[in-house]
């Protein structure tokens, strides 16, 4: 109640008509909106003004309106790659939330045990792989997946598997999943350490009142870690969905920008690449280039404002 | 305090100002002569810096050159943006037909007609860097590459086989390699999917569409990629499957390189720029032949694909002085520097080459006995989307990894073609 009355005592003061406005946070702000504006908000703009046109051979630009994002959506040369492209950024996308967060949350749980030994050992290996560069992951799990002389398939007849082993990369049905669980690999860490740290914030009193009052071991998880944590994995998500939706770098060094066999590798980053810069003897377009980027904007836009309007006003936060 | 920070300053003053003074003079009277050539060739760097370019210093020691390249894969969005924002290389490697084209008409290249030695070139060697209409030529072109089959000599003595020369004879001397067992028949992968159909499909289809015959028939709308020749060519490729290493699904090309090199594979379908590589990398004999022809064939073709060129970049501060190095690449002496620095890579002039690397020089041979033709895909039929040659590359991979059908893969690459270009609707 008192600090209910502070807090509208304080607005008062700050709404008393007369004073000048503050010229601090002007100040203040300055900084960050200049170089937004700059790197962030004007190239923005000017990616969805330059997907408004359209170039001629001789790369003068003119005013096309809508057609590009017609051509996008609804012209098969267009719209078959841009859907198949979508598609397939889903399942990545889905994959990393099952698999990666689904691990990463049951890592930090076994590193927060109050006894283990050597924790500090185990998060930096399982952190290690994030850091690394994409390519050398890439190179790394080709050689040991490779049907010639990787490792994988010895490994696999060691422990019976043997007639599991396929060409996993190169299969239409299988690249997709491999090139996630890749990325998967690499990325694990991440989560785990966002979720880690969100766990070692709940006091040890809750646990032990719940202790004490009969809970095992899985009533404290699911009645009290988990909803303190999910504010947590609500933000884990948001990262995993923008960061699956502009990836590009792994499948590019894996496949190449073809994303092949048959485009089943092919995510909305590639599909840019390749109609931005071009490939082989496609000729790149920026202007239509500048229109799968503003759809890829749009689609992010969009999974951003589900998550906040539809997740993020529902959490209920505690602090301690 | 003051004073000594009165000396620093003027001490840093005096560094400064030399300092510019001995960049300008260091920038000032290179700048005028050094040219960059911007090139995808990055496995040629050693030659160019070690040979080319000294021996064309011999002749203009005052005009510096430097060889930049990036992966082949990057090059075209490289160059496109260094273009784009004017910090391009003076000198431009030109990729053939329509990537070159649309520079010259976006006004990054210049045309290069009155370079000295242009006259060297044939119509045919100049067609990949020439305007529709024929007037301007941009590039002088520098190479071209040929496909055929590099087989492991040793393999084939060990088993008693004789180099094929018809589709037949290929499939049996297949046959004998795989019954033996001890080596993977046919060196080749799917997942760079430009293997199949570079390597398969362009390499042995020629014989079956007349070379120049049927690819001007295809530009000229009087055959359709669903006609005989195509779906035959993709029969054939789909044929060899069952030859290929384990997992080939997943095989890139480098792993196809060293399944050979190695010894572990008989034959390569190849193209001729594999030669330097190999006569670094295997340590057995190898030599070639030329693709089978089909049964009841009377002539043989070969894809002898005009691949390189060099032009000027149109914003050049050192236009004359790229010329100079220009006509000198249409001259017989670089001619027969890269010819022979670079056995693989078959000069486009007219003039008379004698190459020393036995390999390279039976892949030249074979323009005496067969007819030579580009890889259809390269000139007008990839100028709209989807283009021709990427969606040639997947069927190609596609057939032979057993997910598409001859007919399927003929039908979809002819309904991609017909999409766009009017002549085939």
């Amino acid at each position: 109640m008192s600090t209910g009355a502070a807090v509208t005592g304080n607005e008062a003061t700050t709404a008393a008509p007369g004073r000048r406005f503050p010229l601090h946070i002007v100040v203040f702000l300055a900084p960050a909106v200049a170089i937004y504006t700059l790197f962030s908000i004007y190239p923005l703009v000017d990616t969805i003004r330059l997907s408004l046109y359209t170039g001629d051979a001789s790369g003068q630009l003119r005013f096309a309106g809508l057609d590009n994002f017609r051509a996008l959506f609804f012209d098969p040369a267009w719209s078959g790659q841009f859907w198949n492209a979508l598609g397939n950024n889903l399942i990545f996308f889905l994959i990393h939330m099952v698999v990666q967060n689904g691990i990463g949350l049951g890592l930090a749980m076994l590193l927060s045990l109050p006894h283990l030994a050597g924790g500090s050992v185990y998060r930096t290996l399982l952190f290690l792989p994030t850091m690394l560069s994409v390519v050398i992951i890439g190179f790394i799990w080709q050689l040991m997946l490779n049907p010639l002389w990787g490792i994988a398939e010895t490994l696999m007849r060691a422990v019976g598997l043997g007639s599991f082993f396929g060409p996993y990369l190169g299969e239409e049905s299988t690249a997709l999943v491999t090139i996630s669980l890749i990325s998967v690999w690499q990325f694990v860490g991440i989560p785990m350490m966002l979720i880690y740290a969100a766990l070692l914030n709940i006091p040890d009193d809750l646990t032990d009142a719940a202790t004490v009052d009969g809970a095992g071991p899985f009533s404290i998880f699911w009645f009290i870690k988990l909803p303190l944590i999910l504010p947590t994995l609500g933000v884990v998500s948001i990262l995993t969905f923008v960061a699956n939706f502009n990836a590009f770098d792994l499948i590019y060094a894996v496949k190449g920008a073809l994303a092949g066999p048959n485009f089943s590798t092919d995510i909305l980053g590639t599909f840019f690449y390749r109609t931005f810069f071009g490939y082989q003897l496609q000729v790149g377009s920026p202007t239509m280039g500048a229109t799968v980027a503003t759809a890829m904007l749009v689609i992010i836009l969009l999974g951003v404002l589900v998550y906040l309007f539809g997740v993020q006003r529902r959490l209920q936060r505690h602090t301690f | 305090m003051t004073a000594s920070s009165g000396i620093l300053r003027r001490k840093v003053g005096r560094l400064l100002a030399g300092a510019s003074l001995t960049l300008a003079a260091l920038a000032g009277p290179a700048a005028a002569q050094t040219l960059t050539i911007e090139s995808w060739r990055n496995d040629d760097a050693d030659v160019w810096n070690s040979k080319i370019i000294p021996a064309f210093n011999k002749a203009h020691p005052n005009i510096k050159v430097q060889f930049k390249a990036d992966p082949p894969t990057e090059y075209n969005a490289a160059l496109n943006a260094r273009l784009a924002g004017g910090t391009a290389g003076d000198l431009i490697t030109c990729r053939p037909f329509d990537a070159s084209l649309d520079l010259f008409k976006k006004g990054h290249l210049t045309s290069v007609n009155d370079v000295k030695g242009m006259e060297n070139f044939s119509p045919v060697a100049k067609s990949a860097w020439t305007t529709d209409d024929g007037k301007d030529t941009f590039c002088v072109p520098m190479a071209s590459v040929i496909h055929g089959f590099i087989y492991n000599k040793e393999i084939f003595d060990e088993l008693k086989l004789t180099p094929p020369k018809t589709a037949a004879e290929f499939k049996t001397v297949l046959d004998k390699i795989k019954a033996d067992g001890k080596y993977t028949p046919l060196a080749m992968g799917t997942a760079d999917q430009w293997e199949a159909a570079t390597m398969g499909f362009q390499n042995i289809g020629v014989n079956y569409w007349k070379g120049e015959e049927g690819r001007k028939a295809l530009i000229e709308g009087k055959q359709k990629l669903t006609d005989e020749p195509y779906v035959k060519t993709f029969a054939e490729l789909a044929s060899w499957a069952p030859y290929m290493g384990r997992g080939y699904q997943a095989q890139k090309y480098p792993d196809t390189q060293n399944l050979f090199a190695l010894g572990r594979a008989a034959i390569y379908p190849a193209g001729s720029w594999d030669i330097p590589i190999f006569r670094q990398q295997a340590d057995f004999e190898f030599d070639a032949f030329a693709p089978p022809v089909p049964e009841g064939s009377q002539k043989c073709y070969i894809s002898d694909h005009t691949d390189i060129a060099i032009g000027i970049n149109a914003k050049s501060k050192n236009v004359e002085a790229a010329k100079t190095f220009l006509a000198w690449v249409a001259s017989p002496e670089f001619a027969e520097i890269y010819a022979n620095e670079l056995p693989g890579f078959f000069p486009l002039s007219n003039a008379k080459v004698n190459l020393k690397d036995p390999v390279a020089a039976k892949f030249a041979s074979w323009r005496g006995t067969c007819e030579s033709s580009i890889r259809n895909s390269y000139q007008i039929l990839s100028r709209g989307t989807p283009n021709l040659e990427n969606e040639l590359w997947n069927v190609s991979a596609q057939v032979l990894n057993g997910t598409l059908k001859p007919e399927e893969a003929a039908k979809k690459v002819q309904d991609g073609l017909a999409s766009w270009y009017q002549p085939q609707k």
